[in-house]
């Protein structure tokens, strides 16, 4: 990847473009399929039952983690330089560490409810 | 004529009561406060016309910038009960419905005296986004034709609007947080070049406006929508010039 600030900002802005379209898609189906689920009350054995060994939804909310991934650090950066007055570096390594925590953490949850 | 009433053009304006006008007195590099002015309220009375009231009636050492008093020219922008407005064109009784008026000088601007502010920065930024067009013909040349119904053309109708007033840098937040940003209206000024089908230089353009400095570091927050006198929506321009960048990024043409 070239260092060329222009370049990268280029490129974090259609990432986050990309991931967000995604993201977008992946609430509507996560909050559809959650008030669909819940009607008439839900227990974690129930949820369990119905992710344990789905490749489906281990796919979709392995998709949803990897977009949070891409999408929450680019934005955090800003908040970080703009807000909190950091420098680049700063805000880099604070982002990345973040993002690599949700991403250990998102996909850990999405295994756990796969395993079950 | 002799013998003939006076008509309602040269009878006493009628008491309409008065105004309570707080405004920014300060020069540059000292610290400023507000002072209170009471002014005569007049029927179509503009925010322009009160503050000339005060410099001519009340207080000749108020320094303030105005120009045409028509909207055309872009000079009389103030800061106006907290909003960034041109103040020629903009009525009393739309914004003091209470008969009170604050007025401070635009910020986002170095102060020089009291409602006048330093607009180099802001012009400054125009420059460094490539806001000058360069073509190639001469005046030995034809007329270039520019399609009036063509897609670039059509996307800069709003954009060509501006006249530089600055409300739009005043009220962005970005430019608030990162100084070096170019600010809304330095890139709408490149959003309309880089769609003149004239123009030779929109690589460089590109990448003028290109990186945190440039359309990258918009949040898109649409203050300078909301504030544009001319109902020009810069964001519109600065997400046109990101998939620019995008495009040319992919291809390897950026840098």
């Amino acid at each position: 990847m070239s260092n060329d600030p222009r370049i990268v900002e280029a490129k974090l802005w259609y990432w986050q473009r990309i991931s967000a379209m995604l993201l977008a898609l992946c609430v509507v189906v996560h909050i559809a399929v959650m008030i669909y689920a819940v009607r008439g009350g839900l227990t974690g054995s129930e949820i369990l039952a119905r992710t344990r060994g789905s490749i489906a939804f281990a796919g979709f909310y392995g998709v949803f983690v990897l977009a949070c991934v891409v999408h929450v650090p680019i934005g955090l950066m800003r908040v970080c330089e703009e807000w909190l007055g950091l420098n680049r570096f700063l805000s880099v390594t604070v982002t990345k560490l973040f993002g690599i925590t949700i991403l250990f953490l998102g996909l850990r949850a999405v295994y756990g409810v796969y395993t079950g | 004529m002799h013998g003939m009433n006076a008509n309602a053009s040269t009878a006493a304006p009628a008491d309409m009561g008065t105004l309570k006008v707080s405004v920014w007195r300060g020069k540059a590099g000292a610290p400023g406060s507000f002072t209170l002015y009471d002014v005569p309220r007049r029927e179509s009375q503009t925010v322009l016309d009160v503050v000339t009231t005060i410099q001519r009636d009340i207080d000749p050492s108020l320094a303030y910038r105005f120009a045409c008093r028509v909207g055309v020219c872009g000079s009389c922008a103030m800061t106006v009960n907290g909003k960034a407005r041109w103040t020629c064109r903009t009525h009393v009784k739309s914004v003091a419905a209470d008969g009170v008026l604050e007025l401070a000088p635009l910020a986002n601007l170095p102060v020089i005296k009291d409602l006048a502010t330093d607009m180099r920065e802001f012009f400054d930024k125009w420059a460094k986004a490539r806001g000058q067009f360069k073509g190639t013909r001469t005046r030995h040349d034809d007329f270039a034709v520019v399609k009036p119904e063509s897609k670039q053309r059509q996307a800069v109708d709003a954009g060509i609007e501006c006249i530089g007033c600055a409300a739009c840098y005043a009220s962005c937040d970005v430019v608030t947080w990162r100084r070096e940003f170019l600010g809304p209206a330095a890139l709408n000024r490149a959003w309309t070049l880089a769609n003149d089908v004239r123009d030779v230089q929109q690589k460089e353009r590109l990448l003028a406006v290109s990186g945190d400095a440039g359309c990258h570091a918009c949040h898109t927050q649409g203050s300078c929508n909301e504030r544009c006198p001319k109902h020009i929506e810069p964001t519109a321009g600065i997400s046109g010039l990101k998939r620019l960048a995008a495009r040319a990024a992919v291809m390897g043409e950026l840098g």
